[in-house]
Parts: structure tokens; sequence; C-alpha cells
């Protein structure tokens, strides 16, 4: 399958792409607009990368990546042999070695079999350096057609009690799958909240999980403005949210990025939690 | 502690560390799949199972489950009464 290789390798290529599943458990904690981000962040820095939206019947990933006008086949239409898989990729003409295999809407999870998700992985593996599936919430078959072909995992929180608690729930069955430790995004962090003692910090989330870190995402009304637009917050330069996951991107490329510091004491709250001596 | 000074320790909980110690339990339960009742009801047969064999004050059993990592312990500590010579 050459030809998604950009032209300079001329389908002369050994890659093998990273199978990066993005799940949660609860559903609305930002999954899709990671895979977005994260995506188009990796390609960016000059990767392959093909985004797969795994929730068949509530697409998404096409509309915040901005390509929902290019659709002509998806994700189902491969499977059921309507289409070669190539024909369904959409290339995302902005960034370079940037593409999407989207959902079907009109069908259901049950159209896709765990094992259809490892042969379409295993026939984009050669040509990409990473694939990343956007799962659906919950934890039935959509959420196990999308970890099927993961070699890694990450699981998205907010720092809220019941996407926490779900989010354990995940760690449990990826543990029983033996899917390896998977990583945590802390996702729409409220840092003056987080000062005030009314979000819970990173440090309580890690606590309870137990597992480690890929990054933490701060609430960032520039995401809201750049889903409306179809443009990925990474590619804009001055917003904390894209500089959050470009950093993410980095680690899971293996580089050493340090933490924003997303909890330093800030705005009013914080200021007179300082001065009271109870900022941690 | 009095019940002054549990009043004024609960004050200062913040909402976050409530959270997080609300999420502490009920991931205990959780992960082990034990309900807080099924706990109980674990805690009575034990506490009958034992007390065919020796005598024990079920007031001062403590039965808990903690966390060992990811993996939950089940602790119990059940004292014996002193056999009348
Ligand atoms: N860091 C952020 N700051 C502000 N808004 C955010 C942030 N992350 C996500 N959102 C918003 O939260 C909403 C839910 O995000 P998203 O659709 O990515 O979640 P999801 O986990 O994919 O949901 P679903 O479970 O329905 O698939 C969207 O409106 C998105 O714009
Ligand atoms: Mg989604």
């Amino acid at each position: 399958m050459q030809g998604f290789t950009g032209g300079d390798s001329q389908g002369f290529c050994h890659m093998s792409a990273r199978v990066i599943t993005i799940t949660s458990g609860k559903g609305g904690v930002g999954k899709t607009t990671a895979t977005a981000n994260i995506a188009a962040a990796l390609a960016q820095l000059g990767n392959q990368v093909v985004a797969i939206d795994a929730d068949v019947g509530l697409r998404n990933l096409d509309l915040v990546m901005g390509l929902e006008n290019r659709i002509v086949y998806d994700l189902v239409d491969v499977i059921e042999g309507r289409c070669r898989l190539r024909q369904a990729m959409i290339r995302d003409k902005r960034t370079d070695g940037l593409y999407l295999l989207p959902a079907a809407q009109t069908r259901d999870k049950t159209a896709v079999s765990p094992s259809d998700m490892v042969l379409v992985c295993d026939e984009l593996r050669p040509s990409f350096d990473y694939i990343l599936i956007d799962s659906p919430a919950g934890i039935e078959r959509g959420f196990r057609n999308a970890i099927a072909p993961a070699d890694e995992v990450i699981i998205v929180s907010n720092a809220e009690v019941s996407s926490v608690r779900d989010a354990d729930r995940i760690i449990g069955l990826l543990q029983a799958d033996e899917k390896g430790a998977p990583r945590l995004i802390v996702n729409r962090i409220k840092p003056d909240m987080v000062a005030a003692g009314d979000m819970l910090a990173i440090g309580d989330v890690l606590d309870v999980l137990m597992i480690e870190l890929i990054g933490t995402v701060p609430e960032d009304d520039q995401v809201i403005v750049s889903t409306n637009r179809g443009f990925p917050v990474v590619l804009e330069n001055h917003s904390l949210a894209g500089e959050a996951f470009r950093n993410i991107a980095r680690r899971i490329r293996g580089e050493e990025v340090p933490f924003l510091s997303l909890q330093q004491n800030r705005g009013l709250r914080g200021w007179l939690k300082k001065l009271r001596g109870g900022g941690k | 502690m009095s019940l002054l000074q549990r009043l004024l320790r609960q004050n200062r909980l913040t909402s976050s560390q409530i959270a997080k110690d609300r999420l502490k339990m009920v991931l205990i339960h959780d992960r082990s799949d034990l309900s807080p009742g099924m706990l109980e009801a674990l805690k009575d047969e034990i506490i009958a199972t034992i007390g065919k064999r020796v005598q024990v004050d079920p007031a001062r059993v403590t039965f808990s489950l903690e966390q060992d990592g990811r993996t939950s312990r089940l602790v119990a500590d059940i004292p014996l009464i002193p056999k009348m010579r």
C-alpha cells in the first residue's frame, strides 16, 4: 500500500506503525479532541499518521479535524468490501502526512468486530509511523473494537470523580486483557479551581489511579473555537491546550518534555489561598 | 476527638480532598468487586466460622479493604476473648 508516504519514499518503506488507542470509559471527556490534536501534532513533527474513528454510529473525528466534507467511504465500507482501504482514507491537505479513516455514521458498533480492526491496522502498519484510534465511550463492543489492535493505550480523564472512577474501570479491563500499562491524560484542568482546593489536582488523580501520566491539558476556550472551525488547536501557536497536546505528541515519540505547570496559584482565589498559607 | 474538633476538621477539608477520599473508597470496592454490603456479610460469616472454635468479641472485630498498589487487600483484626479458667 504505497502512496501514503508523501511520494518521497516511492513505496519503499520500512515503517511499522505504533497503534495507540485513546479511550476513557466516561463520555465527553475529550478523547476525540485529544486524538485530532495529537495526530496533527505528530504529523507536524514529520511523522506519517492516520487517525481512525472507531466511534461507529456517532462519528465526530471528521468534524473535529475539519474533514467532514471530504468523506466518500468509511471504515464499514472497507470492512464490508465496498472499497479498498486507501479509497476510504482522507488526506489532510493542511498538514503533511496526516490522514483520517472515518467511521460510518448510519451503522452501529456491531458492524465492526475486534478482528476487523486488527486486520485494518495490520494493513496500515507498514505505511505509517502512528495509527491513533479514537475510541467511543463505554466498555462494550465499540471499546473492544478500539483496543483490539492497540500496542499502547492512552486514557483520557477529567479531574472529576466520575471520569476518574470510569478510567479506573478501563485500567482494570486493560489489565485483564494483558494490554500493558496505559498512560493518562488529565484534560480540562482549571488551575484556579485546583489552587482553591475545588478541583482534584493531577497528583490526587495519579495517587488514586496509580498509572503513568503522559500529559495534562488545561481547560481552554481555544479548544472550542478551533473545534468550531475544524482546525486542531495544535496548529495555532498561542494556545495553552495546543502546547499541551504538542508536548504529549513529543512524549509519545519518546522525548523528555517537562510538564506544563498548570497548578501554580493563579487568580484572586489562588492569591488569597497563598496569603492564608494554604497553597500546596 | 471532641465534636467541636471534628466539626473544625470537617470544615477545613476542601471539596477536592473530599472527592479524593470518596474516590479512594469507591475504587477499593470497584476493584475487588466487593460492595460494602457484601463486605458486611463476609464479616458476619467469618466471625461465625471462627466463633465455632474460639470465642470472639464481634463488636471489636475490624474488617477493611486496603489498597496495595492497584490490588486490594482484605484486612481483618479479630480480638479473641481470653478463656476463663
Ligand atoms: N481542554 C479543553 N478545553 C475546553 N474544552 C474542551 C477541552 N477538551 C475537550 N473540550 C470540549 O469538550 C467537549 C467533549 O470533547 P470530545 O468530543 O473530544 O469528548 P469525547 O471524549 O470524544 O466525547 P464522546 O465520549 O462523546 O466521544 C467538546 O465540546 C470539546 O470541545
Ligand atoms: Mg468522541
